[in-house]
C-alpha cells in the first residue's frame, strides 16, 4: 500500500496554504498497473526519442543548443509556451480545484493568463531584439556583465529548482497512481528522459516535445469538454443546473468561496501570478526561439489564445466532474457502511484524479489511457524545459561570462550546458526522492513569487528606466530574492506546518505583493544613489540600447552560419 | 527549417565587443541619427503610449475582479439568468479580455509599427 499525501493537489497547482489547508485527499490504494497507459506513454516517448535524436544530429553551434537556431516559427513556438505553461498543474490541479469548490477554480485560471498580456506589451518584442538565448543577456545589456549574470542565473536557478521539487513530487505521486508503478521508478524515469532530451536535443527537442503535448493535451482536454457538454445538450446552464443540484455545496459553488479569504492575500496572489509569468526563465528563453521581434509578439497572441482557451476547457472538465461524478460511487471509497461517502475527500486519488476519473466515465479504459499518459508527458515536457533553462544559466550566464569572462569557445560551453543538464537531473531526481513525503505545497508559489519579485524588476528596470545601473540591478534583484524566500519561510505553509512554531511570523500565503514593489523600490532608489563613474556610463549607454530594443536593428539575427 | 535573415543593416551596430563587455562611451553616429529621427520618436512615443495604455486596462480588469472576489463575493453571487452568476461571467470575460486586447496589439503592431518601422529603415539606408 502505497500512501498518497494531502498535500499533491496543492503541489501540483502551486497554491497556497488557503488551497493546501482544503480537502484532505486521504491515503489511496496503489492502483492496478494500468497498461493501456503505459503503452501510450511507451509510444509517446520512442517517438519524442526519434525527434531527439535527429535534432541532436542537427544540432550544432550554441545558437542550436540554446535557440533552435532561431528558426521555430510563431505557430509552432506559441504551441511550445503553451506547453510550457499548461503544467499537469493547470490541467489536473484546477479541474480538482473546480470540482471541490467551483468558482474558486477560476482565480487561479485568470491569474495564470493575465500575465500574458503584459509579457505582450512590456517585453516579448524587446526582449528578442536585445538577447541571444537567455533573459541575463538582455538584462546585463548595457549594465555590468559579471554582477547582472550573477543575480540573473541565481534568480533562475532558484526559480528552478523550486519549480522542479514541485514537478517531480507531483510526478512520483502523479505515477503512482496512473501507472500503478512505485514512487521512485516514475521520479527515476522522469529525471532519465529530461536529461537525454536536453543534453542531446537541446532547444530543439524540448521544443517539440513541448509542441507535442501541447497538441495531445489541448486535443485530449478538448474532447473531454465536448463530451461533457454533449450530454448536457451544449448547454452549460443544463450543465451548471445539474452541478449545483448535485454538489453538497449546492448554489454556492457558483459564487467565490474560501479559497481568498484575505483581500491581502488575493491581491498578493494576484500579482505574484501576473508577473511571476514574466519572469519565468524557462518561458523567457522561448523569445529567442523565433526569428525576430514579429514572430515573438505572433507567438504570444496565439499561446495567450490557447492557454485561455485551455482555462475554459479545465472549467468545463471540473463541472462535468461534478455532474457526470459525484453521484456514481465507483469513482469513490465507500465507507464502512459499503454505501456512503463523501462526495469530496473520498474521491479515489483525491480531488487531483478528477480529470483522469472523468476521462473514463466519458471515454471508457482506452481513453483513461490516454489522458493518463498526456498528464506524464506533460510533466515530463515542463521539467525537460525547466532543466534547459537551469543549464542555460549555468552554462552560458554563471560559466562563460563570469568564471571564464568571455574567454571560452562555443564548444565548450555547450558541452557545460549538456553536463550541467545531466546534473541539474541527478539533483533533481535526489531532491524528488528527498522531499517525497515533505509539504512541497508552497514551492510553485514561491516560484512565481521569485520570478516576480527578483527575474521580473531587474529585466524590467534594465529595459524600460534610463537610470538603472549596476548597484541598483543587483542589490534590488537580491532584496526581491531573499524577501520573497524569507515571507514564504516565515509564513504558515513554512514556518507552522513544516517547521513546527505555533505561530506565522509572516500573516499572508503570498509575499508578491510586498516583495515586488520592494525590489523596484531598492533597485529606483540604489540607482538614485549610484555616483560612480560605471553607473553614469551605463545611462549614457541607455540609448543605444533604446534604439535596438525598440526597432531591433542590430539584434542578433535568425541564424548564425 | 527557414532560412529567412532578418534585416540588419547596422550588423555591427551592437555596442558590445567580442566578450560581450560594454565598451562605452564611445560616440555612434549611427546611433544618434536613429534616436533623433522623426520616425523613430513617432513609432517609440506612439507605441509606449499604446502599450502602457493596455497595461493599465488589464490590470484595472484583473485587479477590478480580483478586489470585487475580495470584497463583494455578494454581487459576484448574483444569478444571472438560470444557475450562472455573475462571477463566473466576469471570470469568462477577464479570459476572454486578456485575449483580445493580445489581439489589439498585435493588430496594431502588424500594421501601423512595422510599417513606420520600415519606413525608418528605408530611410536611414538612403
Amino acid at each position: 500500500m502505497i500512501r498518497i499525501a494531502p498535500f499533491l493537489g496543492a503541489a501540483l497547482i502551486g497554491a497556497t496554504p488557503s488551497f493546501a489547508a482544503g480537502p484532505d485527499l486521504g491515503a489511496v490504494q496503489q492502483q492496478a498497473t494500468n497498461w493501456p497507459a503505459i503503452f501510450m506513454f511507451l509510444f509517446f516517448v520512442l517517438f519524442t526519442l526519434g525527434i531527439t535524436y535527429r535534432a541532436a544530429k542537427g544540432s550544432k553551434s550554441a545558437a542550436d543548443f540554446y535557440a533552435a537556431g532561431g528558426g521555430i516559427s510563431a505557430r509552432t513556438n506559441s504551441l511550445a509556451i503553451a506547453g510550457d505553461y499548461m503544467s499537469a498543474a493547470s490541467f489536473l490541479g484546477i479541474s480538482g480545484l473546480v470540482y471541490s469548490s467551483g468558482f474558486d477554480g477560476l482565480i487561479y485560471s485568470t491569474g495564470f493568463l493575465v500575465g500574458w498580456p503584459i509579457v505582450l506589451f512590456l517585453i516579448a518584442e524587446r526582449l528578442r531584439n536585445l538577447g541571444k538565448f537567455t533573459f541575463a543577456d538582455v538584462a546585463s545589456f548595457r549594465l555590468d556583465q559579471t554582477s547582472i549574470r550573477i543575480i540573473s542565473a541565481t534568480g533562475t536557478l532558484v526559480v528552478v529548482a523550486f519549480y522542479l521539487i514541485a514537478q517531480m513530487v507531483g510526478a512520483g505521486k502523479l505515477i503512482q497512481l496512473l501507472f500503478g508503478l512505485p514512487y521512485l521508478y516514475a521520479v527515476v524515469i522522469v529525471g532519465a528522459l529530461m536529461i537525454i532530451y536536453v543534453a542531446f536535443g537541446g532547444m530543439k527537442a524540448t521544443t517539440w516535445v513541448q509542441v507535442i503535448k501541447a497538441c495531445l493535451l489541448l486535443g485530449g482536454a478538448t474532447f473531454m469538454a465536448g463530451a461533457v457538454l454533449y450530454k448536457y445538450g451544449f448547454s452549460p446552464e443544463k450543465l451548471f443546473a445539474s452541478a449545483v443540484q448535485t454538489h453538497p455545496n449546492g448554489e454556492a459553488i457558483m459564487a467565490p468561496g474560501g479559497l481568498v479569504s484575505n483581500p491581502i492575500d488575493s491581491l498578493s496572489l494576484g500579482v505574484g501570478l501576473m508577473f511571476g509569468t514574466a519572469g519565468l526563465p524557462h518561458i523567457l528563453m522561448r523569445f529567442f526561439t523565433v526569428s525576430d521581434a514579429q514572430a515573438a509578439r505572433k507567438s504570444v497572441f496565439y499561446a495567450t489564445g490557447l492557454i485561455g482557451y485551455f482555462y475554459i476547457l479545465t472549467f468545463i472538465i471540473g463541472f462535468g466532474g461534478i455532474a457526470l461524478l459525484m453521484s456514481d460511487p465507483s469513482y469513490f471509497k465507500l465507507g464502512a457502511d459499503g454505501t456512503t461517502y463523501n462526495k469530496i475527500k473520498d474521491m479515489i486519488g483525491g480531488t487531483n484524479m478528477v480529470a483522469v476519473n472523468l476521462a473514463n466515465a466519458v471515454g471508457g479504459p482506452y481513453f483513461l489511457g490516454f489522458i493518463s499518459a498526456v498528464a506524464f508527458a506533460t510533466i515530463l515536457a515542463v521539467v525537460a524545459g525547466l532543466t534547459l533553462a537551469g543549464a542555460s544559466a549555468i552554462s552560458h550566464d554563471l560559466y562563460a561570462q563570469v568564471f571564464a569572462r568571455g574567454r571560452t569557445t562555443e564548444r565548450a560551453e555547450v558541452n557545460l550546458s549538456k553536463a550541467s543538464a545531466v546534473g541539474i537531473g541527478i539533483v533533481a531526481i535526489y531532491l524528488g526522492y528527498v522531499f517525497e513525503n515533505q509539504n512541497v505545497a508552497f514551492m510553485v508559489g514561491l516560484a512565481f513569487s521569485v520570478a516576480a519579485s527578483c527575474n521580473f524588476p531587474v529585466l524590467a528596470m534594465s529595459i524600460l528606466w534610463r537610470g538603472t545601473t549596476t548597484w541598483g540591478a543587483l542589490i534590488g534583484g537580491l532584496v526581491g530574492l531573499v524577501a520573497a524566500v524569507v515571507m514564504v519561510v516565515l509564513s504558515d505553509a513554512v514556518w507552522v506546518k513544516t517547521f513546527g512554531h505555533p505561530a506565522a511570523l509572516f500573516p499572508y500565503a503570498n509575499p508578491a505583493l510586498f516583495s515586488m514593489p520592494l525590489a523596484f523600490l531598492t533597485i529606483w532608489a540604489v540607482s538614485k544613489m549610484d555616483r560612480t563613474r560605471r553607473a553614469d556610463r551605463e545611462r549614457a549607454a541607455f540609448d543605444a540600447q533604446f534604439v535596438r530594443s525598440e526597432t531591433g536593428i542590430g539584434a542578433s539575427g535568425a541564424h548564425v552560419h | 527549417m527557414s532560412t529567412r535573415q532578418t534585416a540588419r543593416p547596422f550588423a555591427t551596430a551592437d555596442a558590445r565587443t567580442s566578450n560581450g563587455a560594454l565598451d562605452m562611451p564611445e560616440p555612434d553616429h549611427r546611433l544618434d541619427r536613429i534616436a533623433e529621427h522623426p520616425i523613430f520618436k513617432t513609432l517609440v512615443h506612439e507605441r509606449t503610449r499604446f502599450s502602457w495604455i493596455l497595461t493599465g486596462l488589464m490590470l484595472f480588469v484583473y485587479f477590478g475582479f480580483i478586489g470585487l472576489i475580495a470584497f463583494d463575493k455578494a454581487l459576484l453571487a448574483t444569478k444571472v439568468g438560470g444557475t450562472a452568476s455573475l462571477g463566473f461571467y466576469m471570470g469568462m470575460f477577464v479570459i476572454v479580455f486578456a485575449f483580445l486586447l493580445t489581439g489589439i496589439y498585435v493588430a496594431r503592431a502588424n500594421t501601423r509599427y512595422d510599417r513606420l518601422s520600415a519606413e525608418l529603415v528605408r530611410s536611414l539606408a538612403k
